[in-house]
């Protein structure tokens, strides 16, 4: 199993969360981060003073998958969160030796 | 004998209301500048100055104002304490207590003016302790210099600046702005930088809150304003319109410079600009025609956006720029007024200034009052604030200024950010860098 992690630009996650759910992913997690890619922050001038805003909002989109689907999952959210414009964010896949549903004790595969 | 005139009385009434209707405007375009750990104070500030004025204006506030001259025009006797003598009587066209009730929301206003100067650091205790003497000993004899005008029918003696110096000041562009805007620079000096000024970030939390607070004051303006005119009449009529164009462009002028200097136009430019128009036309309103207000408030608009800059320059922490918008304002609009007034506009008694030919005469009785009311706020203000600070202390600790003044002062926050998750969540943790997670907030000591 992999856990997959995608860090993508907030009005992007409809787009993601659909092309998930037609690839068949059962479900998914979402947080709000802010961070900061090659892109770096932005500027904000108040009353003639400039602030420098380093933490861009972004979206984390986590999903767990079997070791077969990674690919196809990160393809499919690279193709789903792409703008073509700086700041599109990350796709990422780590490998996961457990999981387990909470409610059945179900452990591995079965309780993706 | 006067008589009392109810179109007259109903307008004042009316404009008591909308000029109180400002503070809370105030607080809320002050609130809305500072960071959310300390909004909450920030307008409680504004909200305590309604509260405490209202009583000391009864008991010795009016009195000191509008009694009758005590001496050389500098402060009323105690004739009005407790407004005796007052019930039943006319000012003018109008109960008297309906003109107090007017002055009174005046003021409440000037003292809440300050607070901006002071944001996120003041000891709750120690401002109210400040503005209760404060309006004490400068604002209730700035306003009898400036608005208490001898034979009003209501007293017999008025101050230097109304009669004597004979210095235009419709509604408070000196006893108002000026003052407050130069007690802001003394406390500002007296209490210092906030922690981390100007290195740390310290940017408004909620700009819709600034731009309502604007509105609310713009709206409030016009009781300030035409209001001060005592009386539904033309000279109400010319203040009402003069209000508006004036403050229209400023409003404008801030933001077509924020254009140009930074590439942007903002709502907290628009908004600055708006009230920076509203203070220059203040002492105006009555002197000027409606295309020399709009003059008037392009310049006010203009050299305002720059003046806000001059904290940075100079290294004093006015934190919400009320040096920039209200003492420079102030400034601006009461010299203008010798530039530009006209003798059209009847309340000028026939004088011209500067660019109508009337020479520089009433630009010098402008510039007398200025520095008079500036310097007089000033250096009482520096002083009665370095007694306070070196007494019961002015500033919250370092460690309740980085948690916030909301918490240490009030034991309340703004904002519950910690069910909000994600990135509220982070912002409010980042906020409060030592402040303990909500659960355990409850037990957090709080400041008395």
């Amino acid at each position: 199993m992999r856990l997959v992690t995608a860090v993508i630009k907030p009005f992007k996650l409809d787009d993601v969360k659909v092309a998930l759910e037609s690839f068949g992913v059962q479900g998914l997690t979402i947080s709000e981060v802010q961070g900061y890619g090659r892109q770096k922050g932005h500027t904000e001038v108040y009353r003639g003073a400039e602030y420098t805003v380093d933490f861009v909002p972004k979206i984390r989109v986590e999903v767990l998958v079997a070791d077969d689907d990674a690919e196809d999952v990160i393809t499919l959210i690279v193709k789903a969160a792409q703008t073509g414009k700086i700041g599109d964010g990350k796709v990422w896949s780590v490998p996961v030796d457990t999981v387990v549903r909470v409610r059945t004790g179900e452990r591995g595969a079965e309780a993706l | 004998m006067p008589e009392l005139n109810s179109g007259d009385t109903a307008w004042v009434l009316a404009s008591s209301a909308l000029v109180l209707f400002m503070t809370p405007g105030l607080a809320f375009f002050y609130g809305g500048m500072v960071r959310a750990k300390a909004v909450l104070n920030m307008l409680m500030m504004s909200f305590l100055c309604i509260a405490l004025v209202s009583i000391l204006w009864v008991l010795y506030g009016y009195s000191l104002s509008f009694g009758p001259d005590a001496y050389g025009g500098l402060i009323g006797n105690l004739d009005y304490v407790g407004l005796k003598d007052t019930i039943g009587q006319l000012s003018g066209s109008i109960p008297v207590l309906v003109f107090s009730a007017f002055q009174l929301m005046f003021a409440i206003i000037t003292p809440a003016l300050i607070s901006g100067a002071i944001a996120d650091r003041a000891k709750f205790g120690a401002w109210a302790l400040f503005a209760g003497l404060w309006v004490t000993i400068v604002y209730f004899p700035v306003a009898h210099w400036v608005f208490a005008f001898g034979g009003a029918g209501h007293n017999d003696g008025g101050g230097w600046i109304a009669d004597r110096l004979n210095a235009f000041d419709f509604a408070g562009g000196t006893a108002v702005h000026i003052n407050a805007g130069a007690a802001a620079l003394a406390l500002a000096i007296v209490l210092g930088k906030r922690k981390g000024w100007p290195r740390e970030q310290m940017k408004p939390h909620n700009l819709p809150l600034v731009l309502l607070g604007a509105g609310m004051l713009w709206f409030g303006w016009f009781g300030f304003n035409a209001g001060s005119a005592l009386a539904a009449n033309d000279t109400a009529a010319l203040a009402f319109v003069n209000t508006q164009v004036a403050t229209a462009a400023a409003a404008l002028a801030w933001i077509i410079v924020e254009k140009l200097r930074d590439g942007h136009s903002t709502t907290l430019g628009i908004a600055s600009g708006a009230v920076a128009g509203l203070v220059g036309i203040t002492p105006a309103c009555a002197y000027l025609n409606p295309l020399g207000s709009i003059a008037l408030g392009l310049v006010c608009g203009a050299v305002c956006a720059y003046a806000v800059g001059l904290k940075f320059r100079f290294g004093f922490d006015d934190s919400l720029d009320v040096v920039g918008v209200h003492l420079v304002g102030g400034i601006a609009g009461s010299l203008l007024v010798g530039v530009l007034c006209t003798h059209i506009a009847t309340a000028t008694g026939g004088v011209d200034g500067l660019l109508y030919g009337g020479g520089f005469s009433q630009l010098l009785k402008q510039l007398v009052a200025v520095l008079a009311v500036g310097g007089y706020s000033f250096v009482v203000s520096w002083i009665l604030g370095t007694i306070i600070d070196k007494t019961v202390g002015f500033r919250i600790s370092e460690e309740d200024e980085v948690s916030g003044v909301d918490l240490a002062s009030h034991a309340e926050t703004a904002y519950e950010f910690a069910n909000l998750g994600g990135t509220l969540g982070g912002a409010a943790r980042a906020l409060s860098l030592s402040a303990p997670a909500s659960d355990s907030q409850t037990t957090q000591k709080v400041d008395a």
